[in-house]
């Protein structure tokens, strides 16, 4: 019975999510186009002078809980993770101007969820699937991997 | 006497920085929000109004009108603005989420119409930080 047990719990996938946020300045352009193509395509996200969010991100871990912890990652570990490699990076930053990863890359919600993933990814065991979301505002936000 | 709430919503960036102070003297006061490249919030602001209600409408006041008030005195001067740097009403100011309370308090007031008192102004930097300015 007991080994059953174990070979039925050892089959149940669990996603466990961590809630963080960060407040940041930032400028939607394409320095290859126009101010005026700039501002018809980003409109007021163009603003040279910046705008500013406060971001959510909530990061999705999918695996199965290991036998000997019941966790599937520990929580308090993926906080000091995000901690460590996204909120040091970018909260109260300007993230054109203050970050390597947006030096050359358009700071869109999509952007910023894929670097997101791309920071964390390396320090997650590989069996584990992650995914982003990040919320900009309270009504538009983005997920990756889709 | 009834009070009457309108939400709005604006995103911006700012930076808390005394420019009559050195870098370190901003930076041990304001820490990460002095950051010289700005960082940003999405502001929530909530306007209430106190009045009596008049008899023929069941209304203190078309809550669509307060809305279009906000929006053209504040919201189109704030929303993916840089406070520092693009809002005349905040130019040499402080630009902490107090003094915009105050400011805003300032841009509606002489919109309302005589019986349509403004009693708050409360605005949310972030979901967990906010003010509210009552005039006083």
């Amino acid at each position: 019975m007991g080994i059953l047990f174990t070979e039925y719990m050892t089959q149940k996938k669990v996603s466990v999510f961590r809630h963080e946020h960060f407040n940041a300045a930032h400028r939607l352009y394409n320095p290859s186009w126009s101010f005026e193509q700039n501002d018809a395509v980003f409109g007021k996200c163009n603003n040279p002078h910046f705008h500013g969010h406060n971001y959510e991100l909530v990061v999705k871990i999918t695996g199965v809980p290991n036998p000997d912890t019941g966790y599937v990652m520990d929580l308090k570990q993926l906080s000091d993770l995000i901690k460590r490699e996204v909120h040091e990076r970018f909260d109260h930053k300007n993230l054109n101007m203050d970050t390597a990863e947006f030096k050359n890359l358009n700071p869109t919600a999509e952007n910023i969820a894929i670097v997101i993933y791309d920071l964390l990814r390396p320090h997650i065991d590989a069996e584990k699937e992650l995914q982003i979301r990040l919320y900009e505002t309270p009504r538009n936000f983005v997920e990756y991997p889709a | 006497m009834v009070y009457l709430t309108r939400l709005e919503h604006f995103n911006a960036a700012h930076k808390l920085f005394n420019p009559a102070w050195s870098k370190e003297k901003n930076d041990a006061v304001f820490g990460i929000c002095a950051n010289e490249n700005w960082h940003g919030h999405n502001f929530d602001l909530f306007v209430t109004i106190k009045g009596k209600v008049n008899e023929d409408t069941g209304f203190l006041f078309d809550v669509k009108k307060l809305s279009d008030l906000m929006k053209i005195h504040v919201i189109e001067k704030l929303d993916h603005k840089n406070l520092n740097m693009d809002v005349d009403f905040m130019r040499d100011k402080m630009c902490s989420t107090e003094n915009l309370a105050v400011g805003i308090w300032q841009q509606l007031v002489p919109h309302l119409p005589e019986g349509v008192i403004l009693h708050c102004v409360k605005l949310y930097e972030t979901p967990r930080i906010y003010v509210e300015y009552y005039g006083e």
